[in-house]
């Protein structure tokens, strides 16, 4: 098999950036992620936000990897049929205290150059989103946060590098390698791969990987789970600004703001853990969560409750991002990172291949790749279901249609695990939850996970 | 999407053909309503019982106990029969209101219609409060659903969904499930009850002990474990104590809760506690052209229940189309 020019370890949404960007450089890439579809891992879940980078520690390198993320995603976004919610942010005081401390915010917003945020009053508030508790003293408007789809772009990337001739190896859990001067040997489940450098985006296991392949972890993941609750759709109606608290050193804090997809998220919470993997939902998180979203938003009260679920930030024992290149080893590590990520995955891509031709490595950049525009899964635009010839709706609640359905299932990189199928179109993640169509869905998959939806009849 | 021109007018239009809403349309065409239709997302009418391929449907109607999916046919024949017009495999996707009619966006395969009514009948059923609702927490494994679900699995699709799972509650539907099970030799390891007793007919829990299956009262699930399936969950006992059962699913039963989507985001006035929409003594809502014929104020109605309520509001939508309802 022929040498690639790099290893990318991880279809997170650093790893499918990354495969895009050098793959546009002309590189030859191969992906290698270990589950049996991109983003299972801390890229599954988030809060979906397009981040301006207002509140970013000024002049870090998070900093820019957001502003040239943001910048490049609203570039592309058209050609690739990728939407956005234009919703704006409020930072919004609810005591005297966070009242004091919007100087500081507006100030750091200026000193990022995020120079549009202005100013409201609590009559502006109220005039802006009628239906926010009356609580709220003063905010910071930031008009360009925005809301998008988490998972649609990451898809896109990755098909855009496969149209490259991008290599994608899902089940390619990379358990060890060698480097042998010029290159690298790749053990995976799927076979041996051979590599001349390696890029480590291996997102809540970036310091095993180091530690195991190139023998030290210059940090160490420290998982940080956020649980969320999302509301039904009915709740859209009532807000259309994000809302966010004054932030502390710790976190961002809770989260109030529609979704992509016309429902309304409250969170995330911040606690640390151990496991990697888990990011489980208790009960206590939601229910307090519930209560702050109706202090922030009344009118919430009694709404249902569509879905609870849990992310995983690859956090460090730093803030910052740990993005480094051992260039003796054939090596770069973009690990850390922790908040931001959905955002600034381009501008890290864009960063990282500096540090690759740092290592004195260049390509002939390719031509933009022809790709289909990505199916529309935004309730602000019009979904497949308004077209006739889907062949009936499957997801009622998300009213997800047959050929919708079909069309994940098929074409250069289709779902690959019953999680993988509701990320590309939302099936059974509304609010019955699969009462009507889990059942459906189980026979149009059949076949086609290796974790089936229904038990195979040996297993009785 | 073009906003496609309204295509057909009805006198009564009624969405959902469950039990309730062939009942209220049967009904509307015997008492002379000129053009009555029926609107269902599935591809058959009959509504729920259609997945029910367990007896007893059809008493009330009947005077005979028949499966589900024959009860289902039944009462499609008898809409048809009647008159009734059907548009299924259709989705509602809006209600608005325009001028004097309301009108309804639907989609199918053939793509947007919609259709102006002058009277409006919801009945768009129930289904059971998914695991997601119930907050119950732990990871997100394949195996965790509801028994509406399980039916569709066992009698529309013939496949199993698990093979050893963990019964929650103790409503007749979940007493139903342990049917279903038997039905693809599934075993339930047990079924539990948050509360101190059952939620039925206590004589009907002599059917989880001849089934072999152990019950316990005061326990309510607070984890589920595994991946990609279900391998484990821990239930929290009344007396404190917990412990943890191995199981390959996590059935959740019961709890219903209305089929109230469209109804809340046509702005409807909507009755917190009940999550319906808010009803007057004729069944109508806070738009009186609006009726509403599946509800639920205690648990779960049986079918015929539903099908007689259908009934009864369709005495109402025909006084009112002939201006004979006291104004709300
Ligand atoms: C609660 C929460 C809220 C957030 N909100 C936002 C937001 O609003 N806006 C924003 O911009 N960002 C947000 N983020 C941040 C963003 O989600 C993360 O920064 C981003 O997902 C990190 O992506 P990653 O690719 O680095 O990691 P991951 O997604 O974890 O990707 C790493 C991949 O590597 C694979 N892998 C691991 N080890 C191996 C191996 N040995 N071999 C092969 N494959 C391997 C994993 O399976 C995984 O798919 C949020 C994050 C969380 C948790
Ligand atoms: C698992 C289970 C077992 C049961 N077992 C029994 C039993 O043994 N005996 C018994 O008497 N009862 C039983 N029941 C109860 C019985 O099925 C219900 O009470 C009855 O079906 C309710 O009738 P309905 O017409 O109100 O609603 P449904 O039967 O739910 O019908 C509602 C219809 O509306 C349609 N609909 C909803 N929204 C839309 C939309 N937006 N657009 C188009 N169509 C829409 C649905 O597709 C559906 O067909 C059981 C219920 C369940 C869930």
């Amino acid at each position: 098999m022929a040498i690639a020019d790099v290893a990318i370890i991880g279809a997170g949404a650093v790893g499918c950036a990354m495969a895009r960007r050098f793959a546009l450089e002309g590189a030859k890439v191969l992906v290698l992620e270990r589950g049996a579809d991109l983003l299972s891992g801390a890229s599954k879940a988030n809060s979906a936000i397009l981040h301006t980078g207002f509140d970013a520690p000024t002049g870090s390198l998070e900093h820019a990897c957001v502003q040239a993320g943001y910048a490049e995603y609203m570039a592309i976004r058209d050609g690739l049929n990728l939407p956005v919610l234009e919703t704006g942010a409020m930072v919004v005081a609810w005591s005297a205290a966070e009242q004091a401390a919007l100087d500081g915010v507006e100030a750091q917003a200026l000193a990022n150059g995020v120079e549009d945020v202005r100013r409201l009053s609590a009559a502006e508030i109220r005039a802006r989103e009628p239906h926010l508790g009356h609580g709220a003293r003063e905010a910071l408007l930031v008009p360009r946060e925005h809301v998008i789809d988490p998972w649609s772009p990451f898809l896109a990337y990755l098909l855009q590098a496969k149209a490259l001739g991008a290599e994608i190896l899902f089940g390619g859990d990379v358990a060890s390698a060698r480097f042998e001067g010029e290159q690298w040997a790749l053990q995976t489940p799927r076979g041996r791969r051979r590599a001349r450098v390696v890029i480590n985006c291996a997102g809540l296991y970036g310091d095993l990987v180091d530690r195991r392949l190139l023998g030290a972890s210059a940090f160490e993941i420290r998982p940080r789970k956020g649980q969320f609750v999302v509301f039904d759709k009915a709740a859209a109606s009532l807000l259309r600004t994000i809302v966010l608290p004054v932030p502390t050193e710790r976190t961002k804090g809770v989260v109030l703001c529609r979704t992509a997809f016309g429902n309304v998220l409250v969170g995330p919470t911040a606690e640390e853990q151990q496991d990697r993997d888990g990011a489980a939902t208790d009960e206590a998180a939601p229910r307090a969560l519930i209560a702050r979203a109706v202090e922030m938003l009344p009118a919430l009260e009694g709404m249902p409750v569509t879905a609870t679920y849990a992310g995983l930030r690859p956090a460090t024992e730093e803030k910052g991002y740990r993005i480094a290149a051992t260039p003796d080893r054939n090596w770069i590590t973009v690990g850390g990172i922790r908040s931001t990520g959905m955002t600034a995955a381009l501008g890290i891509a864009r960063h990282v291949y500096g540090l690759y031709e740092g290592m004195g490595r260049s390509h002939a950049p390719a031509a933009a790749p022809e790709i289909e525009p990505m199916p529309n899964l935004a309730e602000h635009r019009p979904r497949d279901w308004s077209e006739a010839g889907h062949g009936g709706v499957v997801c009622h609640c998300e009213l997800v249609t047959r050929r919708e359905i079909e069309r994940a299932l098929t074409g250069p990189l289709p779902a690959g695990d019953f999680g993988g199928l509701r990320r590309r179109t939302r099936c059974a993640m509304g609010r019955c939850q699969g009462f009507h169509c889990l059942a459906r869905l189980a026979a149009l998959t059949e076949g086609r996970f290796s974790a089936p939806l229904a038990t195979p009849p040996e297993a009785a | 999407m073009s906003a496609p021109v309204i295509d057909v007018e009805v006198e009564a239009l009624v969405v959902g053909a469950g039990p309730a809403g062939l009942g209220l349309a049967t009904r509307l065409k015997a008492s002379g309503v000129a053009s009555v239709l029926v609107v269902d997302r599935e591809a058959g009418a009959g509504g729920n019982p259609r997945h029910c391929g367990h007896p007893p449907f059809g008493l009330r109607e009947f005077g005979r106990v028949l499966t589900g999916p024959a009860y289902a046919r039944r009462l499609a024949e008898r809409a048809v029969r009647a008159g009734v017009a059907f548009r299924l495999a259709t989705n509602v996707v809006e209600i608005a209101r325009e001028g004097a009619a309301i009108v309804v966006t639907t989609t199918g395969d053939d793509g947007v219609r919609r259709i102006a009514a002058r009277r409006l009948a919801l009945a768009t059923g129930v289904r059971e409060t998914p695991r997601a609702a119930r907050l119950v927490s732990g990871e997100r494994p394949l195996g965790v659903l509801t028994t509406g679900a399980l039916q569709a699995f066992v009698y529309l699709h013939g496949v199993a969904p698990f093979r050893r799972p963990l019964v929650v509650g103790t409503e007749l539907v979940a007493l139903s499930s342990l049917l279903t099970c038997r039905k693809i030799g599934a075993a339930p390891v047990a079924m539990v009850e948050e509360q101190a007793g059952p939620q039925c007919w206590p004589p009907f829990m002599a059917l989880p002990r001849l089934l072999g299956v152990p019950l316990r009262y005061g326990a309510k699930v607070v984890d589920i474990v595994g991946g990609p399936r279900v391998r484990r969950a821990t239930l929290a006992h009344a007396d404190g104590a917990s412990s943890e059962v191995a199981c390959d699913g996590v059935l959740f039963t019961g709890r219903f809760t209305p089929e109230a989507s469209l109804a809340r985001a046509a702005g409807l006035t909507m009755d917190p506690e009940r999550g319906r929409p808010v009803l007057d003594a004729f069944g109508r809502t806070s738009d009186p052209r609006i009726f509403a014929a599946s509800v639920l104020d205690r648990s779960v109605e049986t079918a015929g229940w539903c099908w007689s309520r259908g009934r009864a509001i369709a005495d109402h939508v025909a006084a009112d189309l002939a201006g004979r309802l006291p104004p709300p």
